[in-house]
């Protein structure tokens, strides 16, 4: 999160990034330091709002003296260390996830993956037709809500750290199976009606990938209506409460077609609940 | 948090297979019957969530009972334990073990591992295809798959029958006598999976209640008490084993026959509902014995003693193996004769830094692959300011072509358990827990006596040895996951989270078991601590080199003479220990030398010179790992062996990075399109298994995604795996009497 309630001023640890002395405050991770310095990190499961699980490994930076790379998202900067971040083995371990991700899963909805793709140079296509993918698996469409479309899941945790003890605490969904057979399900793999789901939609709120996504959403792509450039987005105070949660309306046409909330509110870090999160469909159903 | 569950009932079997191993519910809330009461408050907080890690004991208990994890029961389960039935189902999904779906009370795991595969495995499925028909199916009430490496690797090709039901003293052989032992009724052992007491002075009363009255019935059928039992209660001091056996492991294995009839579960019975909990190790297997294990476990014949898989048993000289098949395996006073319990009492006198010191002067390392200093994990836990410490062996050995630990439990459980006590006592630790692979059913047996007889004669519980010191060890079974066996998915996996690996830091020693700072140690890192206080830490060090002290255990196996555990000095050549098993059978040619496993490496026939050493395999570019030494001879498929490693990584995989979990399938793909390929047909497919390679060794979060493809590199490199041409094992290989070349005998 960015917004830092008060507290004692940290010390600062002096390292090496890139070459250049740098400063940061003692806890931050390598990743608050480059994106304090300006130096372009590409993450995926890395949350603004959750403990990071550095999963997916595409923010790995070299540490000089250590034996693996390190993940930018959650090590923390040593006084002294020496970082680098556009090193042969950096760009090569990045360019070979960025490979094995978008030839495993359907990347097509996850924002500033084709831009790294390019980048880094990376040819999904080279481990063959044959190469194994989970883009084929069929969306789970089992409530009027929301979506769950695994073929596009990259497994970074985030929804179920943020159903979970991170946030929600509902603890609806989580990893089963192992390996590359693994998948975010509730228990059985049963639909989502049939779960503790409440439909807060704070996992959709956290998907990095669109593998979440509101049914409106689904819908409209599925029916090529959906037109994000012609979104507008308007943040506002839900009024089902009194606790002033704040809401993002993104409005296409007269229809509002999905809600998120702003991460750097202090109280709430982007989570709602149910009335918050889906019940536009109330304010649209004017009939 | 806010449970929500199914509707889905456990049957009465289920239930009763929970509650046996969880104790009867107390309330309403945790599946009992709802009092009107109990509608006015709920339960739930931070003492509901406290036995999370009773979850893999459970799904253990119901597993083993009716062979499969039902909606109702895993349900059941949650409830007990308030865990989400999300998370419930994400750790029983896990783990190979388990089954989610209906299956035959009767599995057979058939081993299609490395020193299988060497050994005739392939041979051995396809029999079993046509007798049983294809794998996964459910002929005859008897379900066979193809299993990775199940540590029975002397005994190649190798099978383990489980057969499902009521949990009870085995049907046959030693260890359900032992066990049965009418001595410590208190502590019965629970083989479900969780075995040890509900606090380091409590009892187990009412968690283990079908155990109550299984030694009762037995002595109360077949009159009086095994008679061993009586000597362990003549005290300490009581004479040795009176069997006076030359051979006490196979007398022992012998003094038991069967299972009384009707003592319990019905035994014999043919029905399978009713049928008991047992299980049988076939090995070398044929597809007639192994159907055969697998349609009646229970009347499978007794495996081997544990010496049978060490060759130099009863040799001179010998340290660590010294009382393999010299001991009697269920005996403590026979261990105690033989020189058991003096290391103890020499760490009591020292204390706690003393024994750290020793162990720091000795030299010892960690011999579960990773080489660290021993003394050091235990000082930098010993000096941690929290009050709980814990102690985590390491018993999972699940490396392919491992199988040293499970006999060192097998055949001297006592010297791990004194051990477990010294090095509790060590880091501060006052309980201990034995992380046993879920495949080892005879060492859980033997180990769980072992701690049941040393808690009955006070030399585990609440005043060890009269010395003051609490110390107590529960076991836990693995559920087949070689992931476990990384030491932070270990401890997730104790506390009932999935077996996946933490990210470190915060290293164990800071933050490991339960949060606490945490001494993870393998099961023969812990063995060496004994001769290192009996005799000295000048004297252990003065054994092998400056850099590697001590003796070694090695798991020699695949094509060779006389495989099986081997225990050399550090500095021993390969090509010594190669001589000493015999090397590759009459008329073979050794084609490459796997060491330390399927992280390891690959080396030729032409560098048997490698001493076998930690600094020695590292500056010759591979591994001592766990100790193992698969030779394959001119017979074996090389590309087969590899694509069996990088299928068993891909298996394996937590799943939880990406370069580990799609670039362990992305491997075994290329390797598949290369199996029969060589030169420049290959070498597109060589230079992109480099890449993956590459970035799994760079990016991975734990050892398995780092080290997956090590072997398969040492093979293109040091063997021309794919080149056309074999380096290394042209004619000037070795002589007919040299042991790369089988020759003539
Ligand atoms: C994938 C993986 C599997 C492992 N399996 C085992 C095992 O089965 N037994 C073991 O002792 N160590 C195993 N290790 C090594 C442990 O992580 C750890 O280093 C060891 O238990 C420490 O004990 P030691 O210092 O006594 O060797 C494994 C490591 C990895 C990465
Ligand atoms: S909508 Fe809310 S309760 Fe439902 S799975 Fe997502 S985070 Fe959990
Ligand atoms: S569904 Fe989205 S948030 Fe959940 S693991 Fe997949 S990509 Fe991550
Ligand atoms: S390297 Fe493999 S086993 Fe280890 S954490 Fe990553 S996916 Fe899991
Ligand atoms: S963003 Fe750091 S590991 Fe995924
Ligand atoms: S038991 Fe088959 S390879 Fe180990």
């Amino acid at each position: 999160m960015t917004a830092i309630p008060l507290q004692l001023p940290r010390r600062l640890v002096e390292f090496t990034l890139d070459g250049q002395e740098v400063r940061a405050p003692e806890g931050a991770t390598v990743l608050d330091a480059c994106r304090a310095a300006g130096t372009e990190v590409p993450t995926l499961c890395h949350g603004d709002t959750l403990t990071p699980k550095n999963a997916c490994r595409v923010c790995v930076v070299e540490v000089e003296g250590a034996r693996t790379l390190a993940p930018a998202c959650s090590r923390k900067v040593e006084p002294g260390m020496r970082v680098r971040t556009g090193s042969e083995r950096v760009r090569h371990s990045r360019k070979l996830v960025l490979e094995l991700l978008a030839s495993s899963t359907d990347l097509s909805t996850t924002p500033h993956v084709a831009g790294w793709i390019r980048e880094y140079g990376a040819d999904p296509d080279r481990f063959g037709p044959e190469a194994a993918t989970r883009a084929g698996r069929e969306a789970k469409v089992d409530n009027d809500l929301y979506v769950r479309d695994y073929a596009k899941c990259i497994m970074c945790y985030k929804c179920v750290d943020a159903c979970g003890d991170q946030w929600q605490n509902t603890f609806a969904i989580a990893v089963a199976g192992r390996g590359f057979d693994n998948t975010i399900s509730v228990e059985h793999d049963a639909p989502l009606t049939d779960s503790a789901c409440v439909y807060c939609g704070n996992c959709i709120e956290v998907c990095p990938t669109g593998a979440l996504s509101f049914k409106t959403e689904f819908d409209m792509r599925a029916a090529g209506t959906w037109d994000e450039a012609a979104q507008t987005e308007t943040t506002t105070i839900c009024a089902y409460c009194g606790v002033g949660c704040n809401l993002t309306l993104h409005v296409q046409g007269e229809e509002i077609v999905k809600v998120t909330s702003p991460h750097d509110n202090p109280v709430t870090h982007g989570n709602l609940c149910v009335k918050g999160r889906f019940g536009f469909q109330h304010v649209q159903n004017r009939e | 948090m806010d449970l929500r569950f199914t509707d889905a009932k456990p049957t009465d079997e289920e239930r009763a297979a929970v509650d046996a191993c969880l104790g009867a519910p107390e309330v309403g809330w945790e599946g009992g019957e709802r009092t009107a009461e109990e509608l006015r408050w709920a339960r739930g907080g931070h003492a509901a969530r406290a036995r999370r890690d009773q979850l893999l004991p459970a799904l253990h208990a119901v597993n083993d009972r009716v062979g499969w994890i039902s909606e109702g029961a895993l349900d059941y389960v949650c409830r007990r334990l308030t865990v989400p039935p999300a998370e419930g189902y994400g750790v029983a999904s896990f783990y190979a073990m388990f089954a989610l779906r209906p299956r035959p009370a009767r599995v057979l795991h058939v081993c299609t591992d490395l020193a299988c595969a060497a050994r005739g495995s392939a041979a051995l499925t396809g029999a079993l295809a046509e007798l049983l028909g294809p794998p996964g199916g459910a002929a005859g009430g008897v379900r066979w798959q193809p299993s990775p490496c199940l540590g029975l690797c002397e005994r190649a090709p190798a099978a383990l029958a489980i057969q499902a039901g009521e949990q009870g003293p085995q049907a046959h052989g030693t260890d359900a006598a032992d066990l049965a032992d009418p001595v410590d009724p208190a502590h019965p052992a629970n083989l479900t999976g969780s075995v040890g007491p509900a606090g380091v002075a409590g009892t187990t009363d009412a968690v283990h209640p079908p155990y109550r009255t299984g030694p009762v019935d037995r002595s109360g059928l077949t009159g009086p008490a095994d008679p061993r039992g009586r000597v362990d209660r003549a005290g300490l001091t009581g004479p040795a084993h009176p069997t006076g056996s030359a051979s006490p492991a196979t007398a022992a294995d012998e003094a038991h026959p069967a299972h009384p009839a009707g003592a319990h579960a019905p035994a014999g019975s043919a029905d399978a509902e009713t049928a008991p909990y047992c299980t049988a190790v076939v090995g070398p297997a044929t597809a007639g014995t192994a159907e055969l294990a697998a349609v009646a476990p229970c009347a499978a014949p007794e495996e081997p003693p544990a010496a049978a898989a060490v060759p130099q048993a009863g040799q001179d000289g010998l340290v660590l193996l010294r009382r393999i098949g010299r001991v009697d395996p269920a005996d403590l006073d026979d261990y105690r004769a033989q020189g058991g319990y003096s290391a103890l009492r020499r760490a009591f006198a020292l204390g706690p830094a003393g024994v750290i010191r020793e162990v720091l002067d000795a030299g010892l390392v960690g011999r579960g692959g990773a080489a660290f200093p021993t003394g050091r994990k235990w000082e930098a836990t010993a000096g941690r300011p929290e009050r709980t410490h814990y102690l985590v062996c390491n018993a999972d050995e699940s490396e392919p072509g491992t199988f040293k630990d499970r006999v060192l439990m097998e055949g001297d459980p006592y010297a791990l358990v004194e051990a477990m006590t010294i090095a509790g006592y060590a880091v501060g630790a006052h309980r201990g827990y034995l992380y046993l692979r879920g495949e080892y059913p005879r060492a859980l047996r033997r180990m769980a006596h072992a701690i049941g007889r040393a808690r009955a004669r006070g030399l585990l519980g609440p005043d060890v040895l009269g010395q003051g010191y609490a110390f107590d060890i529960e076991i836990r079974r693995g559920a087949g996951a070689y992931i476990c066996g990384e030491e932070t998915a270990i401890f997730n996996s104790i506390e009932g989270l999935r077996g996946e690996p933490r990210s470190k830091p915060p290293f164990p020693v800071e933050r490991g078991l339960f949060g606490r700072p945490t001494a993870v140690n393998n099961v023969e890192t812990l063995v060496n601590v004994l001769p290192i206080l009996e005799r000295g830490a000048a004297a252990y060090a003065s054994v092998g080199t400056a850099q590697s002290t001590g003796t070694k255990l090695f798991c020699v196996s695949g094509t060779v003479r006389r495989p099986g555990v081997y225990e050399l000095p550090f500095g021993a050549s390969l090509r010594e220990l190669v001589e000493l098993s015999g090397g590759v059978p009459e008329g073979r040619r050794l084609r490459a030398v796997l060491l330390g496993g399927a992280a390891g490496a690959f080396v030729r026939p032409d560098e048997l010179d490698i001493p076998l050493t930690f600094e020695g395999t590292r500056a010759a570019g591979a591994t001592l790992g766990s100790g193992v030494v698969l030779l394959l001879d001119d017979t074996v498929e090389l590309p087969r062996t590899l694509l069996r490693i990088a299928e068993f990584f891909r298996d394996e995989s937590c799943g939880q990075c990406v370069p580990c979990r799609v670039g362990t399938v992305r491997q075994e793909e290329a390797l598949h399109r290369i199996k029969d390929l060589t030169g420049a047909a290959a070498a597109g497919d060589i230079a992109l298994l480099r890449e993956v390679g590459a970035a799994m060794r760079d990016a991975s979060i734990c050892g398995l995604g780092q080290t997956a493809w090590n072997a398969v590199e040492s093979a293109i490199d040091r063997l021309g795996v794919y080149a056309g041409a074999l380096p290394g094992s042209g004619p000037a290989a070795g002589t007919p009497a040299d042991p790369v070349d089988g020759g003539v005998r």
